[in-house]
């Protein structure tokens, strides 16, 4: 009994620790390119509305980018002191891959990051672009090896098993699993989702409030833009990627459909809404549209899709959960969907900055993004359940032998630091928001260490001396 | 067969670890010598020393726990395991270390001192962690050959207890001669006052460990006490001697980058001792670095990238420090 009381705490920690980390890295993906791009139009155009805006977001990024960093440093290390089965067993393949992520992407955002946020007055206009591509461009790096670990994960390949530990044979088709091109692609739009949400819902609060600057306004205009392209997208690919995970994880499949029993023969139908039981193995007080999950699922009017009880019971992920995470994750995809389509009839109308209530429904879908981006990540991972490695490893062995005291005092020290820290962050990131753009002390000059470089002209003579 | 791929991770990951004791070193030590700087002017000139580069100061901590996950996983199963819980609490120490560095200049003025606090505590917390889970890792970890099969409490012992306090005089030493490099006036001055009494606080934890050791150890008192390896060896605690008069004399005669460089020399070679008494050595006091490496294929894939991306790591990472070189002065921030 205390063994499984023990697994359980060691994936509530876990999934506490992954879940609170990876807000910080999504927002930092988003913003990263966003500034990118803000740095790049100033350049081009020389307004200044651009070069208020970089300053504005770079100051949330530099807050939420700390956040993230000292979060993930708990994961590097959280494999091994909680997760001792699992390194042994696959480190062979997760290493070398969080190697090459630290290697091509950490030391690359880290690295040029210090340039970028203060270093403004210190290099050339080219060359502090230049630190914020790479930053920007070190965000999308560490994406691409984080995901390629997590997918070899759910759909493991170009291995061997030798006494009972991964042996890597091809390293191609290990970085190239057969989930990862469709998660990598779900992931980095959710990023961007993310990002243009919290871009939209900022300039919102900002308009809402009577603080109608330029600056807020082409915010507004860049993120319904972002999410015009980024939210139809992202249904298409979300749609990608669940007919691959058809084919790789049926049971996973088979418990977001809340899909028990093929024995009738008929066509699967959509369940919109129930209640899947898994001990009774069924789901109750369901509302269900006949023949649309063949239709949508297998693209066909009679083919059935796997049913939950077609796997033993033991191989089965909790249907009630991922049942409804994926339910909250599409709900939101629609709404995202809708605020885009009102969002940009609105400013086809030229009435976009007007409208209330089409600001305030922006401000409330803020959140969204990252809402419907942990839902997607808690029915991905909870529907891999009960393997960590799928059909490898289950997550049962995977744990080190901590004993349900030490994890529950250590789950608790995470909770009480996160809410704590990380919760004051976020505090101080709305604060930096609700400042708004333009502030007279945005924009950095000097920085610590040596004086200004004088290589900048005058430009700086518009720019005023900062303050703390 | 061409190179000893395990032999060649061993140095990496010395080297990724070395690196990041030097610089996460002075940045910690900042973190503990703001408990004798209250002057807030001068807290945020300290602090503006290292806020360009402490992120990537730390990420060779990132790089030494992923390149062991690489290169030894069992090591690396067995090791964090075991000494799960001084890790933890480093991990939550850095955590309110790092975040200090943002917040401390979003905080209204009057709730600064929170994180002035918070920056304090956590360099504290994750230091003396880190001392004790090197204590913990030098006087060995049970190990039956697949798993860990000691307690939760193994690491808590006097020496390791004795290694978290030693490693707060390295790294306020580290943090004390970064300022004399980086800072002028009164807060230098008061840095120069401050080296003194931290380096004999060093030299005389050197000097205990490097008794005690060999007195619990018997391997270790093997490895140095039989010729013709004392010969070989003879030079460091030589040079630990030569090196800590240097200092003296450099702090007296108020050097300004000669101090920081020497107690570079300092720690490399207290760390140098360590890597003599416990090569090849990966899960002390008996597993070696090849009997728990990494298949083959594992560790020459990380291996290429590593040799190719390190050399540019270091160039791009020499290149910002270059960009914030030279003394920092009251109002230069970014803030």
């Amino acid at each position: 009994m205390l063994g499984i009381e023990a697994i359980d705490l060691a994936r509530v920690q876990f999934a506490f620790t992954i879940s609170f980390h990876i807000i910080f890295p999504a927002i930092t993906i988003g913003l990263a390119s966003y500034l990118a791009v803000l740095e790049g139009l100033w350049l081009k155009t020389q307004r200044d509305t651009y070069r208020h805006l970089y300053h504005f977001w770079s100051k949330i990024f530099a807050v939420n980018f700390a956040m993230g960093v000292v979060s993930g440093i708990v994961m590097a290390y959280q494999f091994g002191t909680h997760w001792s089965g699992f390194s042994a067993f696959a480190g062979s393949v997760t290493g070398p891959l969080l190697t090459y992520e630290v290697l091509t992407a950490f030391f690359l955002e880290a690295g040029f990051l210090g340039v970028m946020l203060f270093g403004w007055e210190r290099v050339g206009r080219g060359l502090h672009f230049f630190a914020t591509c790479m930053v920007a461009l070190g965000t999308l790096v560490s994406m691409f090896w984080i995901l390629s670990s997590n997918s070899w994960m759910q759909t493991p390949q170009g291995h061997d098993i030798v006494n009972g530990v991964v042996i890597p044979v091809d390293w191609m088709k290990i970085v190239f699993n057969p989930s990862f091109p469709y998660r990598l692609a779900h992931m980095a739009l959710a990023a961007f989702l993310s990002t243009a949400l919290f871009v939209a819902a900022s300039a919102a609060w900002l308009l809402l409030k009577g603080r109608p600057s330029p600056e807020a306004r082409t915010m507004l205009s860049m993120a319904l833009l972002m999410l015009a392209i980024t939210a139809p997208l992202q249904a298409v690919v979300g749609d990608l990627h669940g007919l691959n995970t058809l084919e790789h994880q049926p049971a996973k499949i088979a418990a977001i459909e809340g899909h028990w029993d093929n024995s009738s023969g008929e066509p699967t139908p959509l369940i919109l809404f129930g209640w899947p039981d898994m001990a009774g193995e069924e789901t109750r007080f369901k509302l269900e549209i006949p023949v649309l999950g063949s239709l949508l699922l297998q693209h066909s009017l009679t083919e059935q899709i796997p049913a939950l009880k077609e796997f033993a019971p033991e191989d089965r992920p909790n249907s009630t959960i991922v049942f409804w995470s994926f339910r909250l994750m599409v709900g939101l995809g629609v709404l995202m969907i809708v605020l885009a389509i009102v969002g940009n009839t609105l400013r086809v109308k030229r009435r976009l900055f007007e409208s209330r209530r089409f600001l305030l429904f922006t401000l409330c879908m803020g959140p969204a993004g990252l809402v419907a981006l942990l839902a997607g990540w808690f029915t991905t991972e909870v529907g891999r359940q009960p393997w960590v490695v799928y059909g490898l490893l289950r997550t049962a062995d995977a744990a080190s032998a901590h004993s349900a005291v030490h994890l529950s005092i250590s789950l608790t020290a995470f909770v009480v630091v996160y809410l704590a820290v990380f919760g004051t962050g976020v505090i101080y990131m709305m604060h930096l928001v609700n400042k708004g753009p333009g502030d007279p002390s945005a924009p950095a000059l000097g920085g610590p260490g040596h004086h200004r470089t004088p290589a900048r002209p005058l430009s700086a003579a518009n720019e005023t001396q900062t303050t703390h | 067969m061409g190179i000893d791929l395990s032999l060649t991770w061993a140095i990496i990951i010395l080297f990724g670890l070395m690196m990041y004791v030097v610089m996460d070193g002075f940045d910690l030590g900042i973190g503990l010598l703001f408990l004798r700087v209250h002057d807030e002017p001068e807290r945020d000139i300290m602090m503006n020393t290292v806020a360009p580069v402490w992120d990537g100061n730390e990420t060779w901590l990132v790089l030494g726990g992923a390149g062991l996950f690489a290169a030894f996983p069992l090591a690396y199963a067995v090791v964090l395991e075991a000494l799960a819980i001084p890790l933890i609490v480093m991990l939550l120490g850095l955590i309110f270390r790092g975040v200090a560095f943002e917040f401390r200049f979003k905080a209204s003025p009057e709730r600064r001192h929170v994180w002035d606090k918070a920056f304090i505590g956590g360099s504290l917390l994750a230091t003396v962690a880190q001392g004790v889970a090197l204590g913990g890792y030098i006087q060995g970890i049970a190990f039956d050959g697949v798993h860990f099969s000691g307690g939760a409490l193994d690491w808590l012992t006097p020496f390791s207890l004795f290694c978290g306090i030693g490693l707060l005089f390295a790294y306020a030493l580290l943090g004390s001669t970064w300022l004399i490099m980086k800072t002028e006036g009164a807060l230098q001055q008061r840095m120069y006052r401050i080296t003194k009494p931290l380096m004999l606080g060093l030299l005389v934890m050197i000097a205990l460990v490097s008794v005690w050791t060999p007195l619990a150890y018997p391997n270790i008192a093997a490895r140095w006490f039989s010729l013709p390896n004392l010969l070989w060896f003879l030079p460091v605690p030589l040079l630990v001697m030569l090196v800590g008069w240097w200092l003296w004399r450099a702090i007296t005669f108020q050097d300004t980058a000669l101090p920081f460089v020497l107690v570079l020399a300092l720690v490399f070679l207290g760390y140098s001792g360590l890597g003599i008494s416990l090569w090849p050595t990966i899960i002390p006091p008996d597993a070696s670095i090849w009997q728990v490496a990494a298949p083959a294929q594992s560790q020459g894939f990380a291996l290429v990238g590593t040799l190719f991306i390190l050399p540019i790591i270091l160039m791009y990472t020499a290149w910002s420090y270059y960009v914030f070189r030279g003394k920092v002065k009251s109002g230069d921030a970014y803030h």
